[in-house]
């Protein structure tokens, strides 16, 4: 996020776009219902009738794969009608001038279609977010999960610069992330082209920089992503993988693909705190410890870094992970001197410039905002303060990229995929929770109470639903939230894992998989 | 800025301040058992009455707006006087079961019946018997504590923004069957009494207080503060423990969540003492996963790191590392990878 979740209390409008934030990340939709009570303005723009669309000034249910041709048409109707904040791009942006020819084809008429919403309400939202002195840009993984993933950020911060959304208070473009650290997985170098802090792998500089603190020579290719190294299990170039914490054994898509790479490694160790259908593939499984079992940190969606404490002692046998990893280290001739984790912090803050003012003694009554450049830097709560990050903000012109897999004859609906209030990815913590299970516990296909009909179903049925890539038993929930070409399944449940049935095209930048567009047919069982 | 003076001390405080929060901002906390700082004021409890100079009648502080110059006493006898008999009135609403009630620390009415002094009523005061209100999942309603003090009401409609609450003409809380709760349990952790209860913690806590008693498992109980694991919000809890459990969940009044959690924050941590955690590492052996030892793992782990190394070399490794690990944690595990495989193919799961 630019900007801060208490932002969300003063702001003049809201744009929720590709993100279920009632069920996926609930207290800042509290703060957004507040907000809305206070008198400002939502835009909600999803393919299924969330909760925030019941409260919305308006609603655009977008067909799946529409969010850029959307966001170029509201931008089209700013332009035209000279709308946007003419002071702030003149003097923080470039490339204007090729946004401005860029967008002249979308306009609300040609992008309705593209959409299935109406022109109307597209410009009535266009005017809405440019009238706006504050408006904030709310997005998550229905956005991302997209071919066209990277695009899709691109064109809402286009939106943002275009109206002076950026680099004030309770504005901005707030991806809203989805596992509680997923920010910090990336702040800390878990990427295959960056070391911690976004050094990049390949220059040279930053290359030295951790050779010399690390003391030893590092590779300078980039290494491989997730979906690559799925690929690279199955055709024999990746032999020994080490997964920690994740189940992809459920969280990828197409699980077969994922089935065959991880049984064709020569050698697999799982680390995790339970016996996930991940583990059960390995060859040596390793216990950790649960966050109540140790200290850390971990940071937020808008960029504060905040202190997990030990409660309990660890369960049995097991360990934290940061011991297995130190451990492991020393046994591979490595021996790393850490006593704490407050020692490996330490050794954070010297190598990443946005975390050299963090210490745990100043976390521990409230968490930081990175960047935090000293001991005596407060903290970041507003990105792009004083001017745009890279001197001038550059407009990137985008397309619309139609999604990889489009409704044809055989497989008539596009089905994408979300999470539900009550359950939590793939469900290794919460499905243990039995009050939890008791709210949702079966799988299940959103189709619209139409659809149902026309295809001579109703409410309950089970169903076969099929992709190019498998098929699985569910049961139906008529619903008229969602539009009728389209279908809804929660990614959550074993007893159908859709993720059988989803897309591994992955965006060609950021490789992200499609896992929000899937087309399929549904059949009677 | 406006200028006052509590308790013969003169203080400058921001305009239109309640004097409520005139007096907090000058580090006076007065006795309220109804007042939070992000619900509109109302006035409520009448426990927060103060003496303002040229007022005939008590003020109530958590309504009443500060002026400039204006005097205010908050602890004279007269003041004293009516905040026990506010307490006296509020008694005679509640069970005296303080020694049975599922509460592992003192809740704010018991608090303030030893500050004031009150005696406990000789007869048994409160005769009311009404059913208790087991129908959601997560938690329990006792009618027969509630104050009816409109708190948890307020705290669904004004910040959950649901209204699945109301004090019914019985004079107490009662779910409204109209709206459907979001079971976020923040109406829990703002009662003053105990009158709304998690269904776990109620068990969990009953079994310890039978082995141990009220004023050891008092004593036991710590609250360790920490950050939700499960979404990027990161909200700031305590977890309650006692004998190694993880008995319960309450919300911090600091950012980003300033005191609110939802449903899986709340109630979504049974997982930790899960009887289904792994406790040994497990090795396969013949096909199967086998409980072994550390020593055991580790060996196979670095025979079979060296193994693959000198036959394929470094890029034949690679490492998934998890964004529910801390940052300290990400860190290492890249460093493991990058230092000891000698490989860039290191990613997380962000990207699904
Ligand atoms: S649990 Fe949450 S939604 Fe339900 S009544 Fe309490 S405050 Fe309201
Ligand atoms: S349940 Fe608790 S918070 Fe709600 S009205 Fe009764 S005493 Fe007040
Ligand atoms: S309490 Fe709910 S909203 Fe807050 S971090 Fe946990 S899961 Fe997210």
């Amino acid at each position: 996020m630019t900007n801060s979740i208490s932002d969300i209390r003063e702001t003049d409008l809201m744009f929720v776009i590709g993100s279920n934030t009632t069920e996926n990340h609930p207290v800042i939709a509290n703060f957004m219902r507040q907000a809305k009570k206070r008198g400002a303005k939502l835009i909600v723009a999803d393919p299924r009738e969330i909760d925030l669309a019941k409260i919305a000034d308006i609603y655009l249910q977008i067909k799946p794969g529409s969010n850029i041709a959307l966001i170029n048409a509201m931008m089209h109707e700013i332009i035209k009608n000279k709308w946007y904040d003419q002071e702030f791009v003149a003097a923080q942006t470039e490339g204007f001038a090729e946004l401005a020819a860029h967008i002249q084809d979308f306009t609300p008429e040609k992008v309705a279609e593209v959409c299935a919403v109406s022109a109307e309400d597209i410009k009535k939202a266009a005017q809405m977010y440019a009238a706006a002195e504050k408006a904030g840009i709310f997005y998550a993984m229905g956005i991302t999960q997209h071919l066209s993933g990277v695009h899709a950020t691109m064109a809402l911060s286009n939106l943002a610069m275009l109206c002076g959304n950026l680099g004030k208070e309770a504005a901005g473009i707030n991806p809203l992330r989805g596992q509680n650290n997923v920010q910090g997985a990336s702040d800390m170098g878990c990427l295959p082209g960056d070391y911690p802090g976004y050094q990049k792998v390949y220059h040279p500089e930053a290359r030295k920089k951790f050779e010399q603190a690390w003391g030893v020579s590092l590779p300078a290719k980039t290494g491989l992503t997730l979906s690559e190294i799925i690929h690279g299990g199955a055709d024999g170039t990746i032999k020994f993988l080490y997964i920690t914490g994740e189940n992809p054994m459920m969280t990828d898509p197409d699980l077969k693909k994922v089935r065959h790479s991880l049984t064709s490694l020569e050698f697999l160790v799982v680390q995790d705190i339970f016996l996930t259908e991940t583990a059960a593939l390995a060859d040596v499984v390793l216990p950790a410890s649960s966050f109540a079992e140790k200290d850390g940190t971990f940071t937020n969606t808008e960029r504060r870094v905040q202190r997990v404490r030990k409660a309990i002692e660890p369960i049995g046998d097991s360990k934290p992970d940061w011991v297995i990893f130190s451990e492991l280290m020393a046994r591979l001739g490595r021996p790393q001197s850490y006593r704490s984790p407050a020692d490996i912090m330490a050794e954070i803050a010297g190598l990443v410039p946005e975390y050299a003012g963090i210490t745990y003694e100043r976390l521990d009554e409230v968490g930081i905002q990175w960047p935090c450049y000293s001991a005596d830097h407060p903290g970041t709560p507003i990105l792009h303060q004083d001017k745009i990050e890279r001197g001038k903000g550059l407009f990137v012109t985008v397309d619309n990229i139609s999604s990889a897999e489009l409704a044809n004859y055989d497989y008539p609906f596009i089905m994408t995929t979300g999470r539900n209030l009550y359950q939590y990815h793939a469900m290794s913590m919460s499905g243990k929770v039995d009050e939890l299970n008791k709210k949702a516990s079966e799988s299940y296909i959103e189709i619209n109470t139409a659809t149902v009909e026309r295809l001579g179903l109703k409410d309950g049925d089970q169903v076969k639903v099929t992709s190019r890539r498998g098929s699985l038993i569910t049961t139906v929930k008529a619903t008229d939230r969602i539009a009728e070409e389209v279908m809804f399944m929660p990614m959550h449940f074993a007893d159908a894992k859709v993720n059988y049935l989803t897309n591994t095209v992955t965006d060609k930048m950021a490789k992200i998989p499609e896992l929000k567009v899937a087309a399929v047919r549904v059949e009677k069982v | 800025m406006a200028k006052i003076i509590i308790d013969e001390q003169s203080y400058e405080v921001k305009d239109n301040l309640t004097i409520y929060e005139a007096c907090r901002q000058a580090g006076i906390i007065l006795p309220a058992l109804m007042y939070d700082d992000r619900l509109e004021p109302v006035a409520s409890c009448d426990l927060s009455v103060v003496e303002v100079e040229g007022e005939k009648k008590l003020v109530n502080a958590c309504t009443q707006r500060i002026s400039d110059g204006m005097k205010i006493q908050t602890q004279t006898a007269r003041v004293r006087e009516a905040r026990k008999k506010v307490l006296t009135d509020l008694l005679a609403k509640h069970p005296l079961d303080c020694e049975q009630c599922s509460t592992a620390v003192q809740c704010k009415l018991q608090a303030y019946v030893q500050e004031y002094e009150i005696p406990h009523p000789t007869q048994k005061s409160s005769n009311k018997n009404y059913e208790l209100d087991e129908s959601n999942p997560f938690y329990i309603i006792n009618p027969n504590k509630c104050l009816a003090c409109e708190l948890c009401v307020r705290v669904c409609s004004e910040l959950q923004g649901v209204g699945a609450l109301e004090i019914n003409d019985k004079g107490y809380v009662q779910r409204k069957l109209t709206v459907e709760c979001e079971s976020c349990g923040n109406c829990i952790d703002i009662c003053p009494v105990r009158a709304i209860i998690p269904k776990r913690f109620a068990e969990e806590y009953a079994q310890e207080l039978a082995v141990m008693g009220k004023e050891q498992a008092s004593e036991q109980t710590r609250h360790v503060k920490t950050t939700c694991s499960y979404c990027g919000v990161g909200c700031q809890l305590e977890l309650v423990v006692l004998n190694e459990k993880v008995i319960d969940v309450k919300p911090v009044k600091v950012p980003p969540n300033n005191g609110l959690l939802c449903v899986k924050g709340k109630f979504g941590h049974k997982f930790i003492n899960h009887p289904t955690r792994l406790k040994t590492p497990l090795i396969r052996k013949n096909g199967k996963l086998v409980e072994a030892d550390w020593d055991e793992a580790y060996d196979l782990i670095t025979k079979k790191v060296k193994e693959i190394k000198s036959k394929y070399g470094s890029d034949a490794f690679a490492g998934l590392s998890s964004a529910r690990y801390t940052n300290e944690e990400n860190y290492l595990f890249q460093k493991l990878v990058r230092t000891v495989f000698g490989t860039n193919n290191v990613d997380h799961c962000a990207r699904l």
